[in-house]
C-alpha cells in the first residue's frame, strides 16, 4: 500500500515534468504547425545556463532566473532568425531544419562548455527529505518540483482561458487564418508564443539538473516522451498537454514499478524481471496506439 | 592575392611531405571513436589521451612516426562500419583503435579484421570475440566487459554482503554485467531489477529497492544515466540506509565529480585511479592535467596504455605492420603502464589486477576517488578457455 502511494507520487512528479515541456511543444505546433525538434534543445540549454550560473557565480537560486533568461531569448532569437521563415514549408523542411539546430546546439555546447557533464547541487533548503508518511521519506526536492508543476499548470490555464492573449493563442490555434484576417498581429503572437514554450522548456531543464545528468544529448532523450505526450492529449491543447502528461507519467512509473510484480504471479523470477522490463518499456506506447485507436486526433484535440 | 598564399601554403605543405617521407612513411592510426551523444565525453578522453602519448613523442609513437585520422562514431553501429570501409578502403588504413561502445565494437570489428587489418579496442571488450571467435588481429586492452562486474562482486563478496538487489539496464550489456556480477559474488540475488536503456528517472525502481529491503545494492549505469541514478539514490534517503556497490564506468573520475556529495561512501572497483602511485601513471595524470586542463578518467588512462601498447609494438617492428611480427610484438606487451602489471591473454584480452576505490571528499572540497585495496589479482576473462590461439 505505501509502495503503491509512494509510486504514484513518482509518477505525478515525472508527469508533472513532462507536462512543462508539452506544453511548450504542443503550442508551437498547435497554433504555428511547425514540428520542433529542437524543443529537446531548448531544454538542455536551459540545464546549462542553470549549471553554469550555479557554479560559476553561484547558488540554484540564481540558476532558475539564469536558465529562464536563457531559454526564453533563444527562444525567441531561434524564432526570430529560423523558425519564422518555415511556417509556409511542408513538415519535411521543418524537421531537417529544427534537426540541424538540435546538431548546432549540440555542437555549440560542446565547442563552450565541453562534452563532459556538469555537476549541478540542489539548493541546501531542498536537499534532505520529508517524511510524507511514518516509515516513507520523499525527496523534498521532488515534492517541490510537483509543487511548481502544479504552479505553472494553473498559471497557463488562467493565461489560456481567462487572458485576452489566451484568446488569441486559442484563436490561433483553431482557426489561423480567421485571426490574422481579423487584424491580429499574428507574427508577433507567434514569436511570443515560441518564447513562452522555450521558457517553460528551460524551467524543466534547470528543474530537473539536480536530480538527472546535465549534459549534451539530454534533450534528445525526452523528446520522443514528449511527442508521446502531445499525442495522446491532442495536439494543441493544454489540457490535452496536461492529461496526456498524467497518463503518459503514470503508466510509464506504474509500469516499471509493477509490471515485474504482477507477472509473477504466473512467470518464475528471472523471466517476469526480463519480461516485465520490457512491457514497462513500450507501456507508453501501447496507451498511445489505444488512445490513437479509440479517438485519432487525441483527448482533446484543439478545434475539435 | 589569395592564390599566391594558397600556392605558398601548398609549397611549404609539400616540402614538409617530402621532408617527412624522405625519413619514413608515417604508420596511419585510425581513430574510431564516441564524440557527440551522452558518452561523448569517454570518446574524448580516449582520443586526447592517445593524442598526448603521440605528443609527447614529439608526433611518434615508439619512435615512429604516426598519422592519426580522428573519427566520431556518433553511436551508431551502421556510420561507424562506413567511417572504418573508408579508411580501409580510400586511406589504406591498417591499425584502428578508440571504440567506446560494444554495440560499434561488434559491427565494425569483423569488417577490419576481414580486410586484413589490426583492431585494437581501448574500451569496448564484449564477449562475442573473447571467446571462439577470438582473432589474431584483434586485441582490447581494458578489459573483457565482464571483468568489471566481476570485480563488483568479488568487492561485495569481500564486504560481506549477504542479500543485494542488482539492477542494470534491459539490453546485452546490461544482462552480461549481472552474469559477471553473480560469476563470484555467491549470495542471494533478492530481486533483479532491469531499467530502460537511457532512462534518467530511478524513482519507480529506487522504491522498489527500499521495499525489498536488501543488505546491499549493485547497479550498472554507465555515464548520464549512472549520474542520475546516483544522485536520486542520495535523494532518496537509502544511501544512509542500504551500501551501494559499483564497477568503474557507473562511478568513474568524472562521475564522482559530477555527483558530489551524493557519490561519498559508493564502493567501486576499478583497474587504474589517478591516484596510483607509480611513476607512468603520476607522470600521465600530470601531463594530461597540463595540456586539458581537466582530471583524466579511467578511459583517459585505457586511451593513453593503448598508445604505449602500440608504441612498443611499433619500436619492436620497427614501424611495420606485417601481421606476425607486429603481433608476437604487441604480445609481449613491454611497456610500462599507467595501471602496473598487464599482460595479454591467450584470447589477447587482459590479465590484470582490479582494485576497490572510495568516494571521498578532498581538501579542497571536491569529491574524487581514493583507492583502498586490492580486490583481485591477475584476474583473466571467462571466455579465454574458449579461444583457440
Amino acid at each position: 500500500m505505501q509502495l503503491l502511494f509512494e509510486q504514484l507520487l513518482n509518477g505525478l512528479q515525472l508527469s508533472l515534468t513532462l507536462f512543462l515541456l508539452a506544453a511548450g511543444l504542443t503550442l508551437v505546433f498547435g497554433i504555428m504547425g511547425v514540428i520542433n525538434l529542437a524543443h529537446g534543445s531548448l531544454y538542455m540549454l536551459g540545464a546549462y545556463a542553470g549549471a553554469l550560473a550555479a557554479s560559476k557565480i553561484g547558488g540554484f537560486w540564481l540558476a532558475v532566473p539564469a536558465a529562464l533568461i536563457a531559454a526564453g531569448l533563444i527562444g525567441v532569437a531561434m524564432e526570430l532568425l529560423v523558425i519564422r521563415s518555415l511556417y509556409a514549408r511542408d513538415h519535411l523542411s521543418q524537421v531537417l531544419a529544427t534537426f540541424g539546430l538540435i546538431l548546432f546546439f549540440n555542437g555549440v555546447i560542446a565547442w563552450g562548455v565541453g562534452r563532459a557533464p556538469l555537476q549541478m547541487d540542489m539548493p541546501a533548503l531542498l536537499s534532505g527529505f520529508l517524511e510524507i508518511a511514518p516509515g516513507l521519506p520523499y525527496p523534498t526536492y521532488r515534492l517541490a518540483v510537483m509543487g511548481v508543476g502544479v504552479v505553472v499548470a494553473l498559471g497557463l490555464w488562467y493565461v489560456i482561458a481567462r487572458t485576452r492573449l489566451g484568446m488569441l493563442i486559442r484563436a490561433g490555434s483553431d482557426k489561423r487564418e480567421m485571426v490574422s484576417a481579423l487584424g491580429v498581429d499574428i507574427a508577433s503572437l507567434f514569436t511570443l508564443v515560441f518564447g513562452l514554450g522555450a521558457l517553460l522548456a528551460g524551467l524543466a531543464g534547470v528543474m530537473v539538473g539536480p536530480i538527472r545528468s546535465v549534459q549534451i544529448g539530454m534533450g534528445e532523450q525526452v523528446l520522443i516522451t514528449t511527442f508521446v505526450v502531445i499525442v495522446v492529449g491532442g495536439i494543441g491543447s493544454i489540457r490535452g498537454a496536461f492529461v496526456g502528461a498524467l497518463l503518459i507519467g503514470m503508466c510509464d512509473t506504474l509500469g516499471r514499478a509493477f509490471a515485474p510484480m504482477v507477472l509473477k504471479l504466473w512467470l518464475s523470477g528471472p523471466l517476469a524481471d526480463g519480461l516485465g522490463a520490457a512491457l514497462a518499456s513500450i507501456m507508453i506506447y501501447l496507451v498511445m496506439a489505444l488512445v490513437l485507436i479509440v479517438r485519432p486526433r487525441g483527448l482533446f484535440p484543439a478545434g475539435g | 592575392m589569395r592564390l599566391k598564399t594558397l600556392a605558398l601554403a601548398s609549397a611549404a605543405l609539400f616540402a614538409v611531405n617530402v621532408g617527412a617521407q624522405a625519413q619514413q612513411t608515417p604508420v596511419k592510426l585510425g581513430i574510431l571513436t564516441t564524440l557527440s551523444t551522452p558518452g561523448g565525453y569517454l570518446g574524448e578522453d580516449v582520443r586526447d589521451a592517445i593524442l598526448l602519448a603521440i605528443e609527447e613523442e614529439g608526433g611518434k609513437l615508439g619512435g615512429v612516426p604516426v598519422q592519426t585520422l580522428i573519427e566520431d562514431d556518433k553511436l551508431k553501429p551502421a556510420d561507424a562500419k562506413q567511417i572504418v570501409e573508408k579508411w580501409l578502403e580510400t586511406d589504406k588504413v591498417k591499425l584502428f583503435t578508440g571504440v567506446i561502445f560494444s554495440n560499434v565494437s561488434v559491427a565494425t570489428v569483423p569488417t577490419v579484421l576481414e580486410a586484413g587489418g589490426i583492431f585494437i579496442s581501448p574500451n569496448a571488450g564484449p564477449s562475442n570475440f573473447a571467446g571462439k571467435a577470438c582473432h589474431k588481429n584483434y586485441y582490447v586492452t581494458s578489459w573483457q566487459n565482464d571483468n568489471l562486474h566481476e570485480s563488483a562482486g568479488a568487492l561485495a563478496r569481500k564486504l560481506g554482503y549477504k542479500k543485494m538487489v542488482l539492477l542494470a539496464p534491459n539490453y546485452q550489456a546490461g544482462k552480461d554485467a549481472l552474469t559477471g556480477f553473480k560469476r563470484i559474488y555467491g549470495g542471494e540475488v533478492v530481486e533483479e531489477i532491469f531499467t530502460g536503456l537511457d532512462q534518467t528517472d530511478f524513482s519507480a525502481e529506487i522504491a522498489r529497492v527500499r521495499a525489498a529491503k536488501p543488505d546491499a545494492v549493485f547497479q550498472f549505469h554507465p555515464g548520464g544515466p549512472g549520474i542520475a541514478f546516483v544522485k536520486q539514490w542520495a535523494q532518496s534517503g537509502l544511501k544512509d540506509q542500504i551500501p551501494m556497490v559499483v564497477a568503474a564506468p557507473s562511478l568513474e573520475q568524472k562521475i564522482a565529480a559530477v555527483t558530489g556529495e551524493a557519490a561519498i561512501g559508493i564502493a567501486a572497483t576499478t583497474h587504474w585511479n589517478t591516484d596510483f602511485k607509480n611513476p607512468e601513471s603520476e607522470a600521465f595524470v600530470k601531463g594530461f592535467k597540463a595540456k586539458y586542463n581537466r582530471e583524466p578518467t579511467v578511459y583517459a588512462s585505457q586511451g593513453y596504455d593503448t598508445a604505449k601498447l602500440i608504441g612498443a609494438a611499433l619500436k619492436a617492428t620497427g614501424g611495420k605492420l606485417d601481421d606476425d611480427a607486429f603481433r608476437a610484438a604487441m604480445l609481449k606487451a613491454d611497456a610500462r603502464l599507467t595501471r602496473g602489471p598487464f599482460k595479454f591473454n591467450n584470447n589477447q584480452h587482459p590479465i590484470q589486477d582490479w582494485y576497490e576505490v572510495k568516494a571521498v571528499k578532498g581538501a579542497d572540497g571536491k569529491v574524487s576517488l581514493a583507492t583502498a585495496g586490492k580486490v583481485l589479482e591477475a584476474h583473466k576473462d571467462a571466455y579465454a578457455q574458449d579461444c583457440k590461439l
